[in-house]
This record gives C-alpha cells, sequence and structure tokens, in this order.
C-alpha cells in the first residue's frame, strides 16, 4: 500500500479529509524551508506538497511565483530540493509528500524522476503536461517508482476525464474555476466534477486552487472532495510572520465537519 | 485535437489542463476557416486592401545584385507582423470571442494586436515586460492611441518571456471570453502550424515574384530567426525545392560568451511556453536570460518546426552578431534607401557574406520589417 493510499484509508476511517499543506521548497533558504517542511505536519497537514522552483512557472499566480523567484535568487538547486525532500523523508517516513513542478526540469536533467523517488517524494505533478501529453511521462514515472497525478477542471471534457483516470495514481488534483493558483477569493466547488471523476475511476479527488479558509475546506469537503491542498494562502502565513501552526490546525479541523460523515 | 501539432520530436501542447480545451477550440475554428471560401474571401481581402500585399520583390542596385528583398516593412504597420494578426483577430472574431490579449517585446507585436484589435473592434489587453514598457515608450503610446491596454509586467526579468508568462496567467482565467493573439510560431499547438499558415503568403508571393523576375528559383533564402515567423512564413513555400534555408539568429554580443538569443546553435532541447523546443537553459533547466541589440530576436525559446528542420537539415541556421547586423543595416540605408528593422538586418548581414562568397548564387532575403522603431536607437549606436 503506498503512502497515498494508506493516508486516505486512515482518513476515511475516521471521516475526515485530508488536508494538504504546498510549500516551494528553499524558499526562503533550505533551512528555513527544511524547519518549515516539519512545521506544517506537526500542525496536522496530512501530506504535503512541495513545488521545485522554476524560473517561469506559467500555472502560478503571484504569491506562489515570488516563493519560487525567492528560493531561486538565493540560489536553490535542485539537487538541493531533493536534498530536503530526503530529510522529511527521514523524519517523517509515513507521510505522503508530492511533487509540484514544471516540464522543463524534468526533462532538462537526466535522471529526475529516479532521483525524485529516491529521496522519497512519492508523486509527481507537472504543471505543464495535460492528459494529451501525459502518457511518456507516465512510463517514466511507472518506471522510477513514482505515482502521476494529473490536473482535472470543471472545464475538462469526459473523455479527458477517462484518459486521466488511466494514467494518474495517488490523487486527482482538481480545479474548480478557471485560473492560476493563489487567484480565487471564494471557495466555490463543483460536486459535479467529483462525480465525473468517480464515474471515471479516477484517483481520489483533491481540490487545489482557491483554499484559504475554513469554510473553503468545508466546502470542498461537502463537495465530495478527499481533501484540499492549501499553497498560496499557506505562503502567504508564512511570509507575514504568521502563526502558521494556528493557520494550519485551524483548516485541519474543518476536514473534521461533520457533514463528512453524512 | 485533430492534428499532431508535432515537428518531429518536438512541439506539441504543454499548458495546464485548464487551456487544453480553448486550444482545442481554436485549432478546430481554424482548420474550419481554412476550409471555408468566406473566411478566405475576408482575410485576402483585408490583406490585399487593409495592409497592402502583395509587398514588392526588390533586387539591389548598390548593394550585391544577386540580393533581392521581400519587402514585408512595406506592409501596413511595419512588419510582417500584420499577415498574421489578421488571420487571428478573424478567427477570434469567429470563435465569439470579445477580447484579445496579446505579449509583446518592444512592443511590434503589441501595436500589430492593437491594430486588429481596433479594426475588429475587440478589447485589447498587451502584456509588456515593465522593463520593456520604459524603454519603449513610444510603442507603448501607439498601442494606446489604438485603444489597447498595455499592463507592464513585473515578475522575473520584467521582458518578453515574462509578458508570455503573463498573458498566459490571464488566458486560463479568461479563455472563455478571450482569444490569446500569441506574436509567433512558437507556443503550443495549434500556433506553430496557424502562424505559419498566415504568414505563408511571404513565401509565396516571393516563390512566384522571384520566377517571375529572374526566371528560376533562388539558390539560398534567408530570413531571420527570433520566434521564427517570418523565417518560417518564408521558408514553407520553398520546402519542397531545391533552395538553401538559412535562419539567421541574434549572435548578441558573441556566441562564445552569454549575451546572445541563438536559441538553435546554443541552446538545447527543452519545454518552454507550450511547447518542446530548443532552449536557453541552465544544467537545472532554468531558463536563461538572453540579449540582442533586436529586441524581435531576444527570446530564450524557438518555434518548434525551425527545431526540427535544424536537426532535419532541411534548414541551416547561423548567427549575426549585433555589429554586424548594425553594419548590414547601416548599408542598405546607404545604399539602397532602405530604412530595416535591427531584426532584418540580421538577415541581410548573412546575405551580404553570401553574395561575396557566391556571386552567382541568387539570394532571397526576407526583410521582415521597416526601421523606423530602431532610428533612435541607431543613432545612439551609429554616432
Amino acid at each position: 500500500m503506498t503512502r497515498y493510499s494508506a493516508m486516505f484509508e486512515r482518513l476515511a476511517a475516521r471521516r475526515e479529509g485530508a488536508f494538504g499543506a504546498f510549500l516551494m521548497l528553499g524558499d526562503p533558504d533550505l533551512e528555513t524551508s527544511a524547519g518549515l517542511l516539519h512545521a506544517v505536519v506537526a500542525a496536522g497537514a496530512d501530506m504535503v506538497e512541495v513545488g521545485i522552483p522554476f524560473s517561469d512557472p506559467v500555472a502560478d499566480g503571484p504569491v506562489v511565483q515570488a516563493a519560487a523567484r525567492r528560493a531561486l535568487d538565493a540560489g536553490v538547486r535542485v539537487d538541493d530540493c531533493f536534498a530536503l525532500i530526503a530529510g522529511f523523508r527521514a523524519r517523517h517516513p509515513d507521510v505522503p509528500l508530492g511533487i509540484l513542478t514544471y516540464a522543463n526540469l524534468v526533462v532538462a536533467r537526466t535522471g529526475f524522476m529516479r532521483n525524485a523517488a529516491e529521496a522519497g517524494a512519492d508523486s509527481l505533478l507537472i504543471a505543464d503536461v495535460p492528459a494529451l501529453e501525459a502518457e511518456r511521462f507516465g512510463l517514466e514515472m511507472a518506471q522510477a517508482g513514482i505515482e502521476p497525478v494529473l490536473i482535472a477542471a470543471a472545464n475538462t471534457p469526459d473523455a479527458t476525464l477517462e484518459r486521466i483516470a488511466k494514467l494518474s495514481k495517488a490523487y486527482t488534483y482538481c480545479v474548480s474555476r478557471a485560473g492560476i493558483t493563489g487567484t480565487h477569493s471564494a471557495g466555490e466547488f463543483d460536486a459535479r466534477l467529483i462525480r465525473r471523476l468517480k464515474d471515471a475511476g479516477a484517483p481520489p479527488p483533491v481540490f487545489g486552487f482557491g483554499i484559504s479558509e475554513s469554510q473553503h475546506v468545508r466546502s470542498a469537503i461537502e463537495a465530495g472532495a478527499a481533501g484540499v491542498i492549501c499553497g498560496s494562502a499557506v505562503i502567504n502565513c508564512v511570509s507575514n510572520r504568521g502563526d502558521v501552526a494556528a493557520f494550519i490546525g485551524k483548516l485541519k479541523d474543518s476536514t473534521r465537519n461533520e457533514s463528512v460523515t453524512q | 485535437m485533430r492534428l499532431s501539432g508535432r515537428f518531429g520530436r518536438y512541439g506539441g501542447c504543454y499548458v495546464p489542463e485548464i487551456l487544453v480545451p480553448a486550444l482545442e477550440q481554436l485549432e478546430a475554428a481554424f482548420l474550419d476557416a481554412q476550409v471555408d471560401p468566406a473566411f478566405v474571401t475576408e482575410l485576402d481581402g483585408l490583406l490585399a486592401n487593409y495592409a497592402g500585399r502583395p509587398t514588392p520583390l526588390t533586387r539591389c542596385r548598390n548593394l550585391p545584385s544577386n540580393i533581392y528583398l521581400k519587402r514585408e516593412d512595406l506592409l501596413h504597420g511595419g512588419a510582417h507582423k500584420t499577415n498574421q494578426v489578421l488571420g487571428q483577430g478573424l478567427l477570434a472574431q469567429r470563435m465569439g470571442k470579445r477580447r484579445l490579449i496579446a505579449e509583446t517585446g518592444a512592443g511590434q507585436h503589441g501595436v500589430a494586436t492593437a491594430m486588429v484589435g481596433a479594426l475588429l473592434g475587440f478589447e485589447t489587453v498587451v502584456y509588456m515586460g515593465a522593463e520593456d514598457v520604459e524603454r519603449q515608450k513610444l510603442n507603448v503610446f501607439r498601442m494606446e492611441l489604438m485603444g489597447a491596454r498595455v499592463v507592464p509586467v513585473e515578475s522575473g526579468g520584467r521582458t518578453l518571456k515574462d509578458a508570455i508568462n503573463e498573458a498566459l496567467r490571464d488566458w486560463s482565467a479568461s479563455f472563455e471570453t478571450t482569444h490569446y493573439l500569441l506574436g509567433t510560431a512558437a507556443g503550443p499547438h495549434p500556433f506553430p502550424t496557424m502562424v505559419r499558415e498566415f504568414q505563408r503568403v511571404i513565401g509565396r508571393e516571393a516563390r512566384s515574384q522571384i520566377i517571375e523576375q529572374l526566371g528560376r528559383l533562388p539558390d539560398a533564402v534567408v530570413a531571420c530567426v527570433g520566434g521564427g515567423s517570418n523565417a518560417i512564413g518564408l521558408f514553407a513555400d520553398f520546402l519542397d525545392d531545391a533552395v538553401r534555408l538559412i535562419g539567421v539568429e541574434a549572435a548578441g554580443k558573441g556566441l562564445d560568451g552569454e549575451e546572445h538569443g541563438a536559441t538553435l546553435l546554443r541552446g538545447t532541447a527543452g519545454t518552454l511556453h507550450g511547447a518542446e523546443t530548443y532552449v536557453l537553459q541552465d544544467a537545472d533547466g532554468q531558463i536563461a536570460d538572453t540579449w540582442s541589440v533586436s529586441a524581435g530576436l531576444d527570446y530564450p525559446a524557438v518555434g518548434p518546426q525551425h527545431a526540427h528542420l535544424k536537426d532535419s537539415g532541411r534548414a541551416f541556421y547561423v548567427g549575426a552578431t549585433d555589429a554586424e547586423a548594425l553594419a548590414a543595416f547601416k548599408a542598405l540605408a546607404e545604399g539602397e534607401g532602405i530604412l530595416c528593422a535591427f531584426e532584418s538586418a540580421h538577415a541581410l548581414a548573412h546575405a551580404l557574406k553570401l553574395a561575396e562568397a557566391e556571386p552567382e548564387s541568387a539570394i532571397l532575403v526576407g526583410l521582415s520589417g521597416r526601421g523606423d522603431k530602431d532610428v533612435a536607437h541607431a543613432q545612439g549606436l551609429l554616432a
């Protein structure tokens, strides 16, 4: 059983949704980043999603872009990111960890996927690889021992959802409205997308864009999501020197919404 | 998708999933329009009566007379860009979009998009690196005169590639009402194919004009390559002929250093802005900064068909430095009374070398744009 499936099974038994925290590796520097990876888990995150900073992140909004820029300006290299992941894995052997990054980094460097798997990453989402282009990457990921994650959006046609179901594992990264990361104010989550994904037999749906408040978490879980990933809001909290533990604790509590038991 | 969108191993459609339906809609609209006589008639009418096609083919009188210039500098708007913004503008209308967005470097494509926005009645937003907004105030004003809103992009290096990133971000949230009018034959499928088809008119005209003037095909066809739209438009109708195709990249301050824009000569395979192609990058895959005296060639990727033409050996790619381009710019002004764009001067710089080495060869050069935009810059550099 993979770390993801063990986590989803354990949470389902407790009638909870998964709470995933997203952090940019190396932001603002390697040491702080290592501390934050541990801190979000200590505060209640069930899974951790990490960005490997890319110079041209077209799927990311201003907050995540700025985080990548800070990391690159601090001189963070891809190898440093794998070292951070390995450090996290040694400390948290059971917590699922997924990488979100861009195609050019994955392709530029031979052995990216193998190195990621060896460092202890469980999944890889390549933001600019849609289902249409995912097959080749999926084969390489299978060989390397890392699970592919694909994005499903409200405007994704059924035929593509079926392809996503075939090509992806771990979870399905769901986007309910158009846009880029961190730019959705209100929590609107598309229960129809969740039903369509279930019909297609896709991995557990996790909502990724537009989670910044407890109400968003509750709405997503009520819509049938297996979990949520909170990115820009966590990064904002960190860079504004907010109380990260309290923020994550509060959002995690919202995955225990009583409606989940219905 | 109905077409593969591949040129050998290059091309493809590397965008966030959310944009795939918009690209599928665009491909369908483009393919349907291609075989719709009403669309073809309307576009041909605009090219002739608004833009001023056909453009002349000028044989040099005082520069080597085996050089023939395809005069896209004489097109309305001052560059080949007009050909394809008219095509995409009509497609956007056909798809029922109300808003156009575009990226621009020095402002030429932004001006062309503002032009078609005014002509066809779109709300137009142009993303331009904040650095470029500062350097190209006149073009910003031109766009605003034609009703476009120019948004300075503060992220990254604040230049062209950052403007493309920002336009893609806008489109991810706005594709239902908005067409992204990409400025070159690069980016995700169907842009490289669609832009080539809208620019193909350059080579089609030039081919019949040179046959008419010379009685035969040229020996070499030379064009500058940034994103590569004017070059692919000029090359397209010569691909099946026994004619050498030569693309000229920006060698900037020299190919041995890092200050150039020679993606095909110094780059490696990668994925940027939606396509697998040659990319200037470091060992990790982070995109490099580029340099050229001409903003239009200052781009770290290149259209995927050029990547394939290079690997297959069908086209050759060479570099011209800033200094060589500037010398060619000056020579054309003095010899022929033509002020060309710095971009086009790169093609001419190589053609001048070729004309000397091969006096018997007929050389067709794509003069992709006029030099008005570069005159102030030239004054500073040549004084």
